[in-house]
């Protein structure tokens, strides 16, 4: 694979378009972070004021939430370009498939992952965690949601135009997002009782790695299945 | 040269078509016809790449496309029923997205220039999804103004274009046969051009 300046030219288009396709739809992203708010926030408004078991639940439930949320878009992520053949499209170009795939999850994470990433701190100070916990948040989140996209994108091109997909990549997905919850929730966690965050940390930015690298492939391969 | 030999198609529980050979030499333009159902879109995904045939094979240059793979894909250009236009994206940023897919990136100016000729002067920038279905089509044939590949395969192209709009079509086609290229084309029309000799393959039903 030699990144060529076409496949450079490429890539930069397909960010561009998705993130223009993004704004000029931009209801669906203000949904997907909106249920990010309201789940989150309807815990601290259901137990009460009590700091001790906020502050113990928050990481957990910052993070489900998280995982919930980035699931909202991942039905989005291939079907409008399998509908209207642009995807038959991706699959003629002499463009490598796996670029394609990383150009288009790289715009769906900057829509749906990002902003939970910078809103989760604002939601966090309602959980009474301290500031130094508030950036640990951010900063798991960061490491986290991209694997969440790339995952999910697996998931999305498996069950692309399936009936009842939405659930289905929900079973297929979720069992995968155990290792990010784990660590992501594990890193908030340490920072809360005051142990380094840094083991949690790394190990999320592995995750990343290995996503990075493989989910993309896999992802492509789903694609070709999907359009046979 | 592209050359089809004895391709057979099974859809379902049903065979479309079997036993069917065809070569193409460049400048040559090829007509497929036949009735609804008849296996022209499946034909022409499986000369693009997209369907295995299942029973056969399609050769480029002597070689069997499949194991081509991405250097196939420098060759063709595939226009589909589903013409792969974004509603929500105006006719310039579609045929500057498309182009860059095929690995081509055009100037501002250059892809004006081009939806002007398709007869789409003065709505470059409007959201696709305001224009008719026609004016849809034309936005999605800009295309082959950019790309520079030698076989196109254009499926119910001329569908919804009025007189025209189909006389452009055809005279892009004559230019790219005039220059070596080769086209498969699905149509009901009838089809007369002045460049490139014509062949026609009936698929029965």
């Amino acid at each position: 694979m030699t990144a060529s300046p076409s496949t450079l030219t490429m890539f930069r288009w397909m960010v561009r378009r998705d993130l223009i396709l993004a704004w000029r739809r931009r209801a669906d992203v203000l949904s997907t972070v909106f249920f990010f708010v309201i789940v989150v926030s309807l815990f601290p408004l259901s137990i009460g004021p009590e700091t001790q078991l906020l502050r113990s639940i928050a990481p957990g439930v910052v993070w489900v939430a998280a995982l919930l949320a980035s699931m909202l878009s991942l039905g989005r992520l291939f079907a409008n370009d399998y509908q209207d053949g642009t995807l038959e499209q991706m699959l003629l170009t002499p463009q490598p498939l796996y670029l394609i795939v990383l150009a288009k999850v790289l715009a769906s994470w900057l829509v749906a992952g990002v902003p939970l990433a910078l809103i989760a701190p604002v939601l966090g100070v309602q959980f009474g965690l301290s500031q130094d916990t508030l950036l640990i948040l951010t900063v798991s989140l960061m490491l986290g949601t991209p694997v969440l996209s790339l995952i999910g994108s697996i998931g999305a091109a498996l069950t692309l135009g399936l009936r009842g997909g939405g659930v289905l990549i929900a079973i297929l997905v979720l069992p995968l997002y155990i290792p990010v919850l784990v660590f992501g929730a594990g890193a908030v966690d340490a920072s809360i009782i005051g142990v380094s965050p840094q083991a949690n940390l790394s190990l999320l930015g592995a995750v990343l790695a290995i996503a990075l690298v493989f989910s993309p492939w896999a992802t492509s391969a789903a694609l070709r299945i999907s359009l046979e | 040269m592209l050359q089809a030999e004895n391709l057979e198609c099974v859809r379902g529980d049903r065979r479309l078509f079997s036993n069917l050979n065809f070569v193409l030499r460049p400048g040559e333009f090829l007509q497929l016809t036949g009735p609804n159902g008849s296996g022209k879109t499946s034909l022409l995904r499986m000369i693009c790449g997209l369907l295995a045939p299942s029973r056969g094979e399609i050769r480029w240059e002597g070689a069997n496309i499949h194991s081509l793979r991405e250097e196939y894909s420098t060759v063709i250009s595939y226009l589909g029923h589903r013409t792969a236009i974004k509603d929500e994206l105006s006719g310039l940023e579609n045929l500057r997205v498309s182009s860059a897919l095929d690995g081509t990136e055009i100037r501002d100016t250059a892809a004006r220039d081009i939806l002007r000729t398709m007869g789409l002067g003065g709505r470059e920038l409007l959201p696709v999804r305001l224009l008719s279905e026609g004016q849809k089509r034309r936005v999605a044939l800009a295309r082959l103004a950019v790309c520079n590949t030698r076989l196109w395969l254009l499926d119910e192209v001329l569908s919804s274009l009025d007189l025209t709009a189909v006389a452009l079509v055809l005279s892009l086609i004559e230019d790219h046969l005039g220059n070596g290229g080769m086209a498969v084309v699905s149509t009901h029309q009838e089809i007369n051009l002045s460049a490139g000799s014509f062949q026609r393959l009936e698929l029965a039903s």
